[in-house]
């Protein structure tokens, strides 16, 4: 048997904008965008893998009080949504400060071994993009 | 439940990353308020109700975070005191001792072995000081 990551979840506060980070800065391609009763569906890959990450509201199918507290939680920005592997760091990172993300730490040659940087997303969720080696 | 508007969150968290990235620097409350748009006062309040710790308790916690990691490594524990922005080796120990239960010099001592077997990314987390008193009551 073999099994494989399909879709994964990532919590924003609002579409549109997240699509400003995870499309335009980031570079993924868009392929869903289905709106159904107040929500939109937005999928999100990197062009060549097939993964898909889910854009997903916090009160989509969850009552109000559990969407307001996963809300408020993200906007502190408890949560951490992702790590991105590039082959153009450098370039990347332009682009997502460009784009108006609060930059948590630059490019850095880590202790662990990688050269990477961490961002927010507008949604305030912890992104880290770190170079394929 | 926080009764902060989501704008009030955004800006409290724009002042804790500041004390993520800048807190080897002088910070002082005055700068971290700036940071989150609010006056000091109504920041301390605010960042507490958001975080559970005031501002200045939570930049304490990261630097005794750091210093951990810098004593494991066989930093001194001067060095470490100063490589965080702490500026009096004497409050940065009683700190320390609050929330990891012992000295700095005691820790620095200890046997990290394991902790060392996790990836530092992870082990960053995982070793991030509790307020020691929490710990206490959650093994009880």
């Amino acid at each position: 048997m073999s099994l494989t990551l399909a879709n994964t979840f990532i919590l924003i506060d609002d579409p549109e904008t997240a699509l400003g980070f995870y499309r335009d800065a980031l570079g993924l391609e868009v392929r869903m965008d289905v709106s159904n009763e107040g929500f939109r569906w937005v999928t999100v890959g990197a062009p060549g893998q097939d993964v898909s990450i889910v854009l997903s509201q916090p009160h989509g199918g969850r009552t109000q009080v559990e969407g307001d507290e996963i809300l408020s939680l993200v906007t502190r920005g408890s949560f951490q949504a992702a790590i991105f592997k590039t082959d153009d760091l450098e370039g990347t990172f332009e682009r997502v400060k460009a784009s108006g993300a609060d930059i948590l730490e630059v490019p850095t040659d880590q202790p662990w071994g990688v050269r990477d940087c961490a961002v927010r997303d507008p949604s305030g969720n912890l992104v880290r993009i770190q170079a394929a080696k | 439940m926080s009764r902060l508007s989501l704008t009030d969150l955004k800006h409290l968290r724009r002042a804790k990353d500041l004390i993520d990235r800048d807190y080897a620097s002088a910070l002082d409350i005055s700068e971290m308020a700036r940071s989150a748009f609010m006056s000091p006062a109504h920041f301390s309040r605010s960042f507490r109700e958001a975080y559970g710790e005031t501002p200045y308790s939570y930049l304490m916690t990261r630097r005794i975070e750091r210093a951990k990691s810098f004593l494991r490594h066989g930093m001194s524990v001067t060095d470490a005191c100063v490589a965080v922005g702490c500026t009096s080796l004497g409050s940065f120990s009683s700190r320390f001792h609050e929330l990891v239960g012992v000295s700095p010099t005691r820790y620095r001592g200890g046997d990290h072995q394991e902790v060392e077997a996790i990836p530092s990314c992870v082990r960053m987390l995982a070793t991030r000081p509790r307020r020691y008193a929490d710990i206490a009551a959650r093994s009880a």
